[in-house]
């Protein structure tokens, strides 16, 4: 046994050519604004928000103590104070049947803030106010889907959620395994924080979908690229943060439950949650969501073996005080998914005949039961958070994880293992954190926090398929710094450093000549432990030192503008998958290669976001660049035949490839019943190395939706949402050609090219009702593909063998008590 | 003192709770076709001829090893049968037997490439009295020449089918051989 040490610090070699002139551009940008200095003319402005499905309230009042200042709340819940001088203010607001509440604020400048109410419960006991402190990233952009925006799709899974927020697409393998694609980049690059919990579940495949609910999820926030440093260095597209509701300091008792249900499918889902909180600070949760659905349909035909069943349950229990608390979560996620009959195919000559075909090659009668080749995945994750505030010090919290993800994936086989699964992987991950956020100074805020991480993968041998992804151990271990300091009232600059140790410890048996085929026998030959007849047994031991860094600028340039840069280094260790595979991946019908000699990726990403926030305006436009050196991709090599017929040989290599994009998101209120919302998102990947388009990179998307909503007739909404994506042109050529005995040619295997531009129409509108004892009820129908447009999507990795989904139909009521 | 045995005892315990040393067992694949033999037995009773094609990597980077013993004659007819090995495992696995078993979900498919002429046509049936094709005859074999002859085995095909273009399934063994008739 040996160890590979492979000390690698991310590479500060800039393209300065290239970024530069940015750099210049924005300091321009900056230096040409004018700064305030006027006394006694502060603005303190908001708008006060039910915290529940975020409607406006009106008519609350609020109160500056100790002066006759008082606003009272409009139609749109908008209230504004002006004339307020630089000082500390006590706020006191109140609301019909509801108990007031206090609370400080701190003035020294212009200060919007949306303030939360618990409406629907009698007594006010907390206000939660939403403020800039709440952020995890200052200088980046951060992207909010709202609960109402999860309650009304909560029988979608988090991927197709999430799409809903400009630069963010997805990679789907049929329509339930949707992976997040952030900046056109996906897998083990985004990480997935459920409840402040990095979700270990195996990211590295595409038909591994994220095992989450979003429905125990209260908010989700994406950050987009890797600058929210307290969570992962490594996470160089982007992190989704899903976040349970807050608690309330009161005694109350209170829930919701949604029900679902689709044509497309005919299936549907129910979710329930209910909440008992204490005044003592005493709180739990618990939800349970159940999802079926059948096979589903494209326009022309059913897509048979595409349904699922979602059994998943989250129980919460802790105490929350100002000074100290404890959160003991659990969250265990059941997924049993149907993979398209008709994508599964062996050969070349199989994918010649699925390409080449005008319709989908295996159709059957609906059904909802759920054949092979199908995912059987169970995640269960525990968390125990406890915190304690130090004065004059800061707050610490100690957190310990578990996760035990189990995935199963069933082939459709012969003999005596018809029923065994071929892929059966266990990942055991075990997690500690301790965090410190700091009180000492009074400008200067700090974070700092370790993590220490333990990971086992045992691949189950019982299978009798070979094992792609190894047994292995890892251990990790990070640490991280990030602070911000206001310079002045309109500027502020925020950096962090990370440093990452992973070491991964493998037992992998290599085929033989395969082994040999590499190289491996003379550059390893002393990691080999054992010697069979046709398979190595080796332990791979590698290790990876990674750091990270982030650097930003947050210029408030008026009450109305906004400007953020951020400039940061992500490093990400590559996964088993990328250094251990070999063999056959079924479901894709390719062989895919790993390489055990790969560095870590190192990516350099500037973003800027330019905010523009004007009573009914809201524009939002981010454009970014994202420079990776040795970016690890799978591009096909050569052709290979076996007894079975010939495959695509893919092998994971590495390169440097930038991506550029820029992502906007307009938010324009026309009347006061009419909203326009638009969000375009475009970027360019290019594997520069090569000179290449990168592949899988999501299309140019203009997303616009008109919505009346009626305050007064039950919050009556009616929206039209127009979908449309464009072609992607730039993809790389990975066609090949393969022999046919049927036509006893050579025929071209076209896995590359590009479906056409498509134009999706969809409809939702909902009514809601209240009732006298804080019962709301919500009725809505929706209609997805309105014109049931037949069309293929090219992140959708069963293009080549259906169409996507047809037109559905969804009635959905929700109850809030 | 007693505290330090103490530790000392919970973090030994831990190290044994996390330090498995224990081998992976190695797994033999046994699904995996490495082989298939056609022999054809001529109607004359001169020596069988035998179309083999072996790749004892499986999915592995060597190509399979593709022999064929001898040339058709054009004035003969020949009873074929098709045998399917898995070789990583010793003794051999005959999967024949399981594909047999399977019937139904199973056919062996026959594919003359021009500008052979011959009929090879099935001689055993599933227990739906569709063609199995393990077992098969040549026959109106005309003239000589060259050309390709490709044997595919498909896994849950629609049966009954018309050939290959509208079987479906998945292909679980596709061989071609060189065939030469004098």
């Amino acid at each position: 046994m040996s160890i590979f040490i492979n000390f690698r610090i991310g590479n500060f070699n800039l393209d300065m050519k290239l970024k530069l002139p940015i750099l210049i551009l924005s300091c321009f940008l900056f230096s040409t604004l004018e700064i305030y200095s006027q006394n006694c003319d502060y603005n303190f402005s908001g708008v006060v928000i039910d915290l529940h499905d975020q409607s406006p309230l009106s008519n609350a009042t609020l109160l500056i103590e100790g002066t006759d200042n008082i606003a009272i709340s409009d139609n749109n819940g908008y209230f504004k104070f002006s004339g307020l001088c630089p000082s500390n203010y006590s706020v006191t607001v109140s609301h019909l049947k509801c108990k007031s509440k206090t609370f400080s604020i701190k003035l020294d400048g212009n200060l919007q803030k949306n303030l939360k109410l618990e409406h629907h419960i009698n007594e006010l006991n907390e206000v939660i106010v939403l403020a800039e402190s709440d952020k995890r990233s200052k200088t980046i952009f951060e992207n909010k889907i709202s609960n109402e925006l999860i309650n009304d799709n909560s029988s979608s899974v988090l991927g197709d959620v999430l799409k809903n927020v400009s630069g963010v697409s997805s990679i789907n393998s049929g329509n339930s395994i949707v992976k997040p694609i952030i900046n056109g980049l996906y897998g083990s690059r985004v990480e997935i924080l459920n409840n402040e919990v990095n979700i270990q579940d195996q990211q590295w495949g595409i038909e591994h979908a994220p095992s989450i609910d979003i429905n125990s999820a209260e908010n989700i926030y994406v950050i987009k690229g890797a600058g929210a440093l307290q969570y992962s260095g490594s996470a160089i597209g982007g992190i989704i943060i899903a976040e349970p509701s807050k608690t309330l300091l009161k005694d109350s008792l209170y829930g919701k439950t949604l029900v679902f249900g689709g044509s497309n499918g005919k299936g549907g889902s129910i979710m329930s949650k209910l909440t008992r909180t204490y005044q003592s600070g005493w709180f739990s949760t618990i939800q349970g969501t159940f999802k079926r659905f059948g096979d589903f349909n494209a326009p022309d035909y059913v897509m048979s073996n595409t349904g699922f069943i979602d059994k998943s349950a989250s129980f919460q229990i802790g105490l929350n005080q100002y000074n100290y608390g404890f959160e003991l979560f659990l969250s265990s996620v059941n997924n049993e998914i149907g993979i398209l009959r008709a994508s599964h195919l062996h050969t070349a000559g199989d994918q010649v005949r699925a390409i080449n075909s005008d319709s989908i090659l295996y159709v059957d009668e609906f059904t909802y039961k759920i054949a092979h080749p199908n995912q059987k995945v169970t995640h269960n994750l525990a968390k125990l958070k406890v915190y304690k505030r130090f004065q004059d010090f800061g707050k610490v919290t100690f957190q310990y994880h578990f996760q035990n993800n189990k995935r199963l994936e069933f082939d459709i086989r012969r003999g005596i293992n018809k029923n065994t699964s071929s892929t059966d992987l266990r990942l055991k991950t075990h997690t500690l954190t301790l965090d410190f956020d700091s009180n000492l100074f009074e400008k200067f805020d700090f974070k700092y926090g370790i993590k220490g991480e333990f990971q086992n993968n045992f691949p189950n041998p019982e299978t009798g398929v070979k094992r792609i992804i190894p047994d292995y151990d890892k251990y990790d271990f990070g640490t991280y710094f990030i602070s911000n300091l206001k310079l002045n009232k309109n500027w502020l600059l925020e950096g962090g450093v990370r440093y990452d140790y992973s070491k991964i410890d493998a037992l992998k048996y290599y085929r033989k000549t395969f082994w040999e085929s590499r190289n491996y026998n003379n550059i390893y030959s002393n990691i080999v432990i054992n010697e069979l007849t046709n398979q190595v047994l080796t332990n791979p031991v590698r290790n990876f030192n990674n750091f990270s860094a982030t650097i930003g600028l947050s210029k408030k340039i008026n009450n109305f503008n906004r400007v953020l840069l951020n400039y940061s280094i992500g490093s990400r260790a590559p996964n088993p998958s990328e250094l251990f595979s070999e063999g056959l991946h079924h479901s894709s019908a390719r062989i895919e290669l790993g390489d055990l000699s790969f560095s870590a990726e190192k990516s350099h990403k500037i973003g800027l976001t330019v905010s523009h926030k004007k009573n009914n305006i809201n524009i939002n436009i981010n454009p970014y660049i994202n420079s990776i050196n040795d970016f690890i991709y799978i591009n096909p090599t050569e052709i290979q035949q076996t007894v079975r017929g010939s495959f695509q040989v893919w092998e994971y290599m590495q390169t440097n490839a930038r991506i550029w994009g820029i992502d906007t998101d307009i938010n324009y209120d026309f009347t006061e019943k009419f909203t326009l919302k638009s969000q375009i998102s475009y970027l360019k990947g290019i594997d520069t190395t090569n000179d290449k388009p990168l592949i899988n990179m999501p299309p140019l998307n203009f997303k616009n939706e008109i919505s009346y909503r009626n305050l007064k007739f039950h919050n009556f909404l009616l929206s039209i949402q127009s979908d449309f994506t464009f072609k992607q042109n730039d993809f790389p050529n990975n066609n090949f050609e393969v022999f046919v005995p049927t036509t006893g040619k050579m025929e071209l295997v076209d896995v590359s090219s590009t479906p056409s531009a498509y134009h999706l129409l969809n409809l939702r509108s909902s009514v809601e009702f209240k009732k006298e004892n804080n019962i709301k009820i919500k009725v809505g129908l929706s209609i997805n593909n309105l014109l049931n447009i037949s069309y293929k999507n090219y992140l959708n990795r069963m293009r080549n063998y259906s169409h996507d989904l047809g037109r559905n139909i969804i009635l959905n009521l929700n109850l809030i008590y | 003192m007693k505290k330090l045995y103490t530790y000392a005892l919970i973090a030994s315990l831990l190290f044994v709770s996390c330090s498995d040393d224990d081998d992976p067992i190695a797994v033999n694949e046994e699904e995996v076709i490495t082989t298939m033999i056609v022999t054809l037995v001529p109607s004359d009773a001169s020596t069988n001829i035998t179309l083999k094609t072996q790749d004892l990597d499986g999915d592995g980077p060597n190509a399979p090893v593709v022999t064929v013993s001898g040339n058709l004659k054009a004035s003969l007819t020949y009873a074929g049968s098709v045998k399917f090995l898995n070789e990583t495992e010793t003794p051999a696995e005959d999967i024949t037997e399981e594909v047999e078993e399977e019937d139904t979900d199973h056919q062996v498919f026959y594919t003359v490439g021009s500008p052979l002429v011959m009929n090879v046509v099935s001689t055993n049936n599933d227990s739906d009295g569709n063609p199995l094709g393990t077992k098969f005859k040549i026959d109106g074999i005309s003239s000589a020449g060259s050309g390709k002859l490709t044997f595919t085995l498909r896994h849950e095909p629609k049966k009954p089918n018309t050939g290959l273009t509208d079987a479906g399934g998945s292909t679980d063994l596709e061989a071609t051989f060189d065939i030469v008739v004098e």
